[in-house]
This record gives structure tokens, sequence and C-alpha cells, in this order.
């Protein structure tokens, strides 16, 4: 359950920006998560109904925008979806490869008023 | 009103963690973040590389332990530094807990930090502590699926050493077979398949430890 964590992380970024833009009750945050972290979006739910109780932050929404995951070679440059769990080149079978999407884990946005 | 930020969510984590790398790398200190399932040999790795590291190099271990401190008892009389970090039911190790026992050890002197991680292969994996790599440790006996199901650790650490394999005749484990999936999710891993407790293979592992540390501090690696 480290999405607690994350979710505390998520929090005193959150309300220390709306403090400083005079926001007093937050609407919508919109969070982006890769596929190659280890945060379950449910989990994600769950610590942020319990962190953001008594905050500016209780009931707004949680947009969870999910990255799915992308690799570079970086012999041949050839640029491919990590679908299956086999993350070589499927061009030309280097293991040396570099995930360029997919490792996501930010803040993008809150909006308030 | 729409306040765009682009934050990390790991931001505060991350900003210690460079510190302490930044405070490990002054020092010339190796440290290596050792991560696996609860029972996967951890400590039992640690007790053997002591054993065979610990007259050569000035060894240091932090332990992580969601409640006891059981490990660094097995490890008492190894010739090492030991410090314990009980994190009450955290599932992971961060970089401020590291920070904050880190100035304990005499940095200077020592070599090698091993930290061992609590058991778990999905938390710690998204937390740098600062160190220089990760090495995942699996066992023959939790299963050959571990790799597939938990792909982000075995992505991001440098070293997989595979663990009894002296059981290997009494599971379904199929080296080859496992192997093939750990490279498949991330080619430039090294894996080194060791059974501690008997003392085999350990001498590939030991070597590598070696030969990082010696990259480490810009010296001709010394087999």
């Amino acid at each position: 359950m480290h999405e607690f964590a994350l979710v505390r992380g998520l929090m005193e970024a959150v309300l220390t920006e709306a403090e400083n833009n005079g926001i007093q009750k937050i609407n919508i945050i919109k969070i982006v998560v890769g596929e190659m972290t280890a945060a379950l979006p449910d989990a994600l739910r769950f610590s942020f109904e319990i962190l953001s109780r008594d905050t500016p932050a209780q009931d707004a929404e949680l947009l969870i925008d999910k990255q799915a995951l992308q690799l570079d070679c970086r012999q041949c440059r050839f640029s491919f979806p990590g679908e299956s769990l086999n993350y070589n080149c499927p061009q030309c079978g280097s293991g040396n490869t570099e995930i360029v999407k997919g490792q996501e884990l930010y803040i993008e946005y809150f909006e308030g008023e | 009103m729409k306040v765009f930020m682009a934050q990390d969510l790991l931001k505060a984590n991350v900003g210690m963690a460079v510190k302490n790398r930044e405070i490990f790398s002054s020092n010339g200190t190796l440290v290596v973040n050792i991560i696996g399932s609860p029972g996967a040999g951890k400590t039992a790795l640690l007790e053997q590389t002591l054993d065979l590291l610990a007259p050569e190099f000035k060894i240091a271990v932090i332990e992580g332990d969601i409640y006891t401190s059981r490990d660094v008892e097995r490890l008492e009389n190894k010739g090492a530094e030991l410090i314990q970090i009980n994190t009450a039911g955290g599932c992971h190790l961060d970089a401020g807990m590291v920070a904050g026992v880190m100035g304990a050890l005499p940095l200077d002197e020592i070599d090698i930090i091993f930290i061992e991680n609590i058991g778990n292969l999905v938390c710690p994996a998204e937390f740098d502590l600062g160190e220089d790599c990760k090495v995942v440790v699996l066992s023959s006996s939790e299963g050959g699926d571990k790799p597939a199901k938990y792909p982000v650790i075995f992505r991001k650490s440098e070293v997989c050493v595979i663990t009894k394999t002296d059981l290997i005749p009494y599971t379904n484990f199929d080296l080859s077979q496992v192997t093939a999936e750990i490279e498949g999710i991330n080619g430039n891993i090294k894996i080194f398949p060791l059974a501690a407790v008997k003392g085999e293979g350990l001498g590939a592992w030991t070597g590598w430890l070696k030969m990082k540390l010696a990259e480490k501090r810009g010296l001709p690696a010394a087999e």
C-alpha cells in the first residue's frame, strides 16, 4: 500500500499550490500514472478519499490518466509498444531498450475556486 | 481556476534520494538496495556475502524490517556495521528513512552499504533510496511466475540473484525459462543463480560487487 505515501505527496503539493493561488475548494485533480509503475488506481482513489477528508480537496474528483508502455531501442532506434512482457526490440532483438512512456507518476493539474 | 503543476508524486523522495546519493558518492561508498519477497533469502544472502567480503572490505548493513530486529541479530559478529530501521507497518523504505540513519555510519571508512528493504516486490520498486543499484532476489521456491507478475522491479534492477537453486529439484522452477523471461523484461540485467546456505555460486555475485566498487572509485577492476 505505498499508494498511501504517493497520495500524501499529492495532497501536500496540491494543497500548497491551492493556498498559493487562493483556492479554497478543489473540484478536480488530474494525475498521470504509467503502466510501468506499481501504483494501482483503486488504491490511489481509496487513499485519496481518506487523506482528503476535512481538507479543501474533500469530495474532489480524482482523474487518473493511465499511460501505456512505449519503448525505444537504443541500438536501432525502433519504437514499439510494451504489450507483452518482452521488452527487447522486436526489430533487431537488442535488449538495450529504453522506456519512453509508461513510467509517469505526476500531477498534471487541479481545478478549484 | 485551473492550476497546471506537472509535479512528480515522488518529488520529496526523489529530492532526498539525490542528496543521499551525493553524500554516498563523495565518500566513495557503494550502496546496494536489496529487494525481494518475504522469505526469498535476502538475509541469508547477506550472511554469506558478509562472510566472504567482510575480511577484505568495510561493510555496513541497513536492515529494513516492519517490526523486528531479527535480521540484524542474524548478521551480528560478522564484522559489519549494522543499523536497524523499523517502519512500524510501512511496506517500503524511503529515502528519508535512510537519510535519518546514515549519519550514524562512519561513511568515509565504509566501502559497501547493503540496504535490505522490506520483504515486498511491489512498493520498494518505486522508492529511490540514493543507491547505486537495485538487486532483486528471487528464490526458486517462490515460483518462476514472479518476474511476469512484478515486472517493474525486474526492469529497474541491475542484478537478479536467484536463490535456493539447491531446492530446484523439489519445485517446478525452470531456471532457463525464468532466466529467459527476466531477460525479456530487462535485457541488461545480470543474473546470478546461487544456493547461499550451501555456499554455492557466490563467487560471481561477490565478483560483481567488487567490480562495482572498483568502478565507483574509478579503479581498474581486480578479479
